[in-house]
């Protein structure tokens, strides 16, 4: 069954990966260069109405939340080094998966990379669960939990927030 | 500025669609998005074949096994989705070099194959270190409001951005 719904949400999320046109190289690359923001409408837009429907089963009672720990060294060394990857490959790792979908194989050059980093951060995992993943240890926080707020105001400010960003995108025609 | 359009959805619609999929996949299955893991079985089913002594012996493959799990049948079923999204609106194409790259770096298979295979080592050993890609801290974690979700996120984009900046700052 878990592999059943596995294929189904994959070919679902595949489907508007691509409608959404954010499986190509030209999109991810595009709001790197700040030309062209598609992909980061698709994120937010996912977010925003992801964030309204977790909450209100989390309220409803239904304990839906599971949080990655914020690990301060992790997030931004590793955020950084992604980010660089990220910026050579031109994909993420499931765009990357999508971009072959589509019949761009140039991707397997990238999917190879991928498989190899992962084997190299296999072998690196000790070294790093002992030095740059103590540095900056909070645990599975949330921003509202951060900020000492009711999450509720955290989703209004940020609604706001997101749709004055695209707002100003599409103005700048972005 | 947007150069390289060929009709596709509101990117707005598409989006919120992906954040109604995640409510369900939550409330239907409890599992959240993400990508990246899989590429750590993947490289444990790889390196089993050649060192299984090396594997067996790893603390992060004892935690991440070569099996194929819930997400590497998303992996499989965003291959196919893709796939079946761009034979729908007539987009697939069988592309070697993307037109972007090409246009600044030339058709040379191999320089893209290799700026391309450095990059996704960068990127995926990176996304294990931070615990996450754009699709696990991008979208899971944010969705959450999650720290880690959004302090990983802003960096993801500050490296990339830092990276894509100056790789097209002039001819290679």
């Amino acid at each position: 069954m878990t592999m059943i719904t596995g294929l189904l949400t994959g070919l679902v999320f595949g489907f508007l990966l691509q409608k959404g046109r954010v499986l190509r190289y030209e999109k991810q690359l595009g709001a790197l260069r700040l030309m062209d923001m598609t992909i980061i409408k698709f994120m937010l837009s996912a977010i925003l109405v992801g964030m309204v429907g977790l909450y209100v089963m989390q309220d409803l009672g239904m304990d839906v939340l599971q949080l990655k720990p914020s690990i301060m060294g992790g997030n931004i060394i590793g955020g950084l080094l992604f980010g660089i990857g990220w910026g050579l490959f031109g994909l993420c790792p499931g765009t990357a998966i999508g971009a072959l979908g589509e019949g761009r194989w140039h991707a397997l050059f990238g999917i190879f990379g991928m498989i190899l980093g992962a084997s190299v951060y296999a072998a690196l995992h000790p070294w790093m669960s002992e030095t740059v993943l103590t540095w900056g240890d909070f645990g599975k926080i949330t921003i509202p939990d951060a900020l000492g707020l009711n999450h509720w105001i955290v989703i209004v400010v940020m609604i706001l927030l997101v749709l004055a960003l695209f707002r100003w995108f599409e103005k700048l025609k972005l | 500025m947007k150069a390289y359009d060929d009709g596709g959805w509101n990117p707005y619609l598409a989006g919120a669609l992906v954040g109604v999929l995640s409510i369900v996949s939550v409330a239907f299955t409890g599992k959240y998005l993400g990508a990246s893991t899989t590429f750590v079985r993947a490289a444990a089913s790889l390196e089993q074949t050649v060192a299984p002594e090396r594997v067996a012996g790893n603390v992060y493959y004892k935690k991440n096994t070569a099996k194929l799990d819930w997400q590497g049948m998303v992996l499989i079923g965003i291959l196919a989705g893709a796939a079946l999204g761009a034979l729908h609106d007539r987009s697939f194409k069988a592309e070697s070099v993307p037109p972007m790259w090409e246009e600044r770096f030339g058709p040379n298979i191999w320089k893209r194959g290799a700026v391309a295979f450095v990059g996704g080592m960068f990127a995926l050993f990176g996304a294990r270190l931070a615990d996450g890609c754009p699709s696990g801290h991008g979208l899971s974690g944010l969705m959450q409001l999650s720290v880690s979700g959004f302090v990983s996120l802003v960096f993801f984009f500050a490296g990339g951005l830092l990276v894509a900046n100056l790789i097209y700052r002039r001819h290679a």
